[in-house]
């Protein structure tokens, strides 16, 4: 395959994962000429099921090749496991998310008007609501309209929710005892056939690999671009943005092959919460030193993510944990509420506990010794996660670190990050009301990941942050970057803030949106 | 519990080898079968039984077409078993179920980490995973340890919520 330039695009798009691939199958679809490069590989179906097994054995790792030369990072503060937090590749990082769903509540798009902390978007959640439907149903959402808490939906979920799972029987009873509310988790995984994609079959390994395909990986939305005459291009990382004056005329690229520039009319940036603030930083000339699109200095601060909180424990019942590998039961019951301030979604686990196979392969042992053991590991387990809303802060940041450099010769990026007290305090409540639900089910916990162990979500938010005022944010309520007039920026960067909910239908969602303003811009332009 | 066929084919689509599970025959001819079956004996619960055409269906496909992988096990098997005849006088199909246990001990393989290219013990340790994961992903495997749909193995979307 060439990785060489086309001629001057309509449309470049920096990144591969479902931000870009949705807003080049939108402008394709239109007619325009999109070019999409993405740093990874694309990898082939037929050895899904491998890297299934690779997964399932316990010291073989990620399946998703990790290239640390390429990847480098350094950081500062609270550690980001940052290799483990994103996937490159055609595909993003969909490739190993778990593939839960939801919508941003209300209280989500108006932190400052209603609790007076953070800022509010530039946008509410009615303006976003039509382009949730729509990514509903390019992500292929299963899921029910059932939570009396939750926000206004115009239509029902493009496939019926997959009912909740033995063990969330078990957890709905408790948390009902303890006065909170469930409701069915949305999944981007198919309930039934979708699109022609095959329906789950169980293989419950949704995280880090689903070998049926039955979960939304951005390979899906990349092959439609495709067939609507997108170009994407893999190994292709771009490395700086040409600029010329308040417009960027394209990228320069490095491949294996060589050194390349894709001009173009429009640019996207859709590279990861990361990985744009990155390039622009890097994209430093001697009339943007700061780096570009940063006149408002926010280009890599207010960086955010949300923190897994977790209690689990044992009861003496069949709990069947493993059969599937995704979530089926959530409580948004007290993610409205005013202290702590800070959102927080409990999730209940269907994959507490260790699989049969991973103990058999870590155990050392045998025969009826083993099969004791992998049975006494194995049964009855029960777990409560959560996702807890961390607010933005200007000093938790994505910087380049002059001291480390990639395969490439250019800085990694640098994350610095730390948790304040509003987050601690969220993600005690949470612990609080997970020992309270398994407590009364009667369980025996046996693990807290509290505020000292708490790991992010590998949602990278808030880095090239959308608002009307440019000197305090990057980017505008239509996503085009404040100083520039063709540069736009796709994915969870532009979070204002991020509640507690997953953010990639949301990040669907405004891809779609720029997609179609872009397409509509050009097709204006061609006229 | 009788291991199946069904049962070799499910823990076959569990590694990615689900297309080459349908054929038999040919190729099985140089694998040292009566040895496998021997371990399998060793290393699942006693409660199992129908190895045979568990291990020869699931060993054909995992290397069916994959000559290095086939050559690997052979010449791991063949060298477990000179052991064997040194240590106990006779090959691993000959020998006592308690012997087979003792031998995979005295050799290391309880501790080893898998390796292709690593000492005996660890190559050993590599087939013995391979077997493990065979039975551990499948749903006669699943259902020994309390589960009638383990991760690896795709049995649909009934059991999680209480169905079969
Ligand atoms: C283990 C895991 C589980 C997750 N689970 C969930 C979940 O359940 N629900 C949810 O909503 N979210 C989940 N996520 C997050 C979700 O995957 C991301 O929100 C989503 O993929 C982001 O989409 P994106 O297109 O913005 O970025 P990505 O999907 O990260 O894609 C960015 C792409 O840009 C490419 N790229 C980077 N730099 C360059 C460059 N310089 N030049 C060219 N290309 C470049 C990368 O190779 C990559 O392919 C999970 C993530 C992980 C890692
Ligand atoms: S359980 Fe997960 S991995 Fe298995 S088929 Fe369903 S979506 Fe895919």
């Amino acid at each position: 395959m060439s990785r060489a330039p086309s001629g001057r695009a309509d449309l470049l798009v920096v990144g591969a994962g479902p931000a870009g691939s949705l807003v080049a199958r939108e402008v394709a679809a239109a007619g325009h000429d999109v070019v999409v490069l993405d740093a990874g590989p694309r990898f082939d179906d037929e050895d899904r099921t491998e890297r299934m097994a690779a997964h399932l054995r316990p010291d073989e790792g990620s399946p998703w090749p990790r290239d640390p030369e390429r990847d480098g990072y350094t950081t500062g503060g609270r550690p980001y496991p940052l290799a483990a937090s994103r996937v490159k590749g055609v595909g993003g990082s969909t490739l190993a998310w778990h593939g839960m769903a939801p919508r941003l509540r209300e209280r989500d798009f108006e932190l400052r008007s209603r609790h007076g902390v953070a800022v509010d978007w530039p946008l509410s959640y009615a303006d976003l609501r039509p382009w949730y439907a729509r990514a509903e149903r390019a992500l292929g959402v299963a899921g029910a309209a059932d939570g009396a808490e939750g926000p206004p939906r115009e239509a029902p979920y493009p496939m019926p929710a997959f009912p909740p799972s033995a063990s969330d029987r078990i957890l709905a009873e408790g948390a009902a005892s303890v006065g909170l509310s469930t409701r069915t988790a949305p999944n981007a995984r198919n309930s039934e056939p979708y699109d022609g994609d095959s329906p789950c079959v169980g293989y419950g390994t949704c995280r880090p690999v689903c070998p049926s395909g039955a979960k939304y990986t951005a390979e899906r939305t990349v092959a439609a671009a495709e067939a609507a005459g997108a170009r994407v291009v893999d190994r292709a990382p771009v490395r700086r943005l040409r600029v010329d004056g308040d417009r960027v005329t394209g990228a320069r690229y490095t491949t294996p092959g060589g050194d390349h520039v894709q001009a173009a009319r429009e640019v996207v940036l859709a590279a990861g919460g990361v990985e744009t603030p990155r390039l622009l930083l890097l994209s430093a000339t001697a009339d943007h030193p700061d780096g570009l699109a940063n006149s408002s200095g926010a280009v890599g601060r207010y960086f955010h993510d949300h923190l897994f909180a977790g209690v689990g424990g044992r009861v003496d019942r069949e709990t069947r944990q493993h059969h599937v590998g995704f979530h089926t039961t959530e409580s948004h019951a007290v993610y409205d509420e005013a202290d702590p301030v800070v959102g927080i979604k409990l999730e209940f686990l269907n994959d507490a506990g260790p699989t049969p196979v991973g103990v058999a392969l870590s155990d050392g042992s045998w025969g009826d010794e083993l099969a004791d053991r992998v049975r006494e590991a194995y049964g009855g387990h029960l777990a409560v996660g959560a996702l807890v809303e961390q607010l933005p802060d200007p000093s938790n940041r994505v910087r380049l670190d002059p001291e480390t450099v990639d395969d490439t010769g250019d800085p990694v990026p640098r994350i610095e990050w730390s948790l304040d007290d509003r987050t601690r305090r969220g993600i005690e409540r949470a612990n609080d009301l997970q020992r309270r639900v398994l407590e009364a089910v009667g369980a025996d916990l046996t693990w807290t990941v509290d505020a000292e162990t708490a790991g992010p979500a590998a949602h990278q938010m808030g880095t090239t942050r959308m608002g009307t005022d440019p000197t305090e944010s990057v980017v505008g309520p239509d996503c085009r970057a404040h100083d520039s007039r063709n540069l736009w920026v796709a994915g969870s960067s532009v979070f204002p803030t991020g509640g507690a909910m997953n953010p990639t239908l949301t990040i669907a969602a405004l891809a779609l949106r720029l997609g179609s303003r872009l397409a509509d811009r050009l097709s204006g332009e061609r006229e | 519990m009788k291991l199946s066929r069904r049962d070799a084919l499910a823990a076959l689509a569990g590694v990615g080898s689900a297309s080459l599970a349908g054929c038999s025959g040919d190729g099985s001819t140089s694998l040292p079968v009566d040895s496998l079956v021997a371990l399998a004996e060793t290393l699942y619960p006693s409660a199992a039984a129908g190895h045979r055409e568990f291990v020869e269906t699931y060993v054909d496909g995992r290397t069916r077409g994959r000559p290095a992988e086939r050559e690997a096990l052979t010449e791991t098997v063949a060298d477990l078993n000179d052991v064997a005849r040194e240590w106990y006088d006779g090959r691993l199909p000959g020998l006592a179920r308690a012997d087979r246990d003792t031998l995979l001990r005295e050799v290391g393989v309880e501790t080893a980490a898998p390796r292709r290219d690593g000492t005996l013990a660890e190559r050993v340790r590599r087939v013995v995973d391979d077997l493990l994961y065979a039975f551990y992903t499948s749903p006669t495997g699943g259902e020994l340890v309390g589960t009638s749909n383990p991760p690896g193995y795709p049995g649909g979307t009934a059991s999680y919520h209480g169905g079969r």
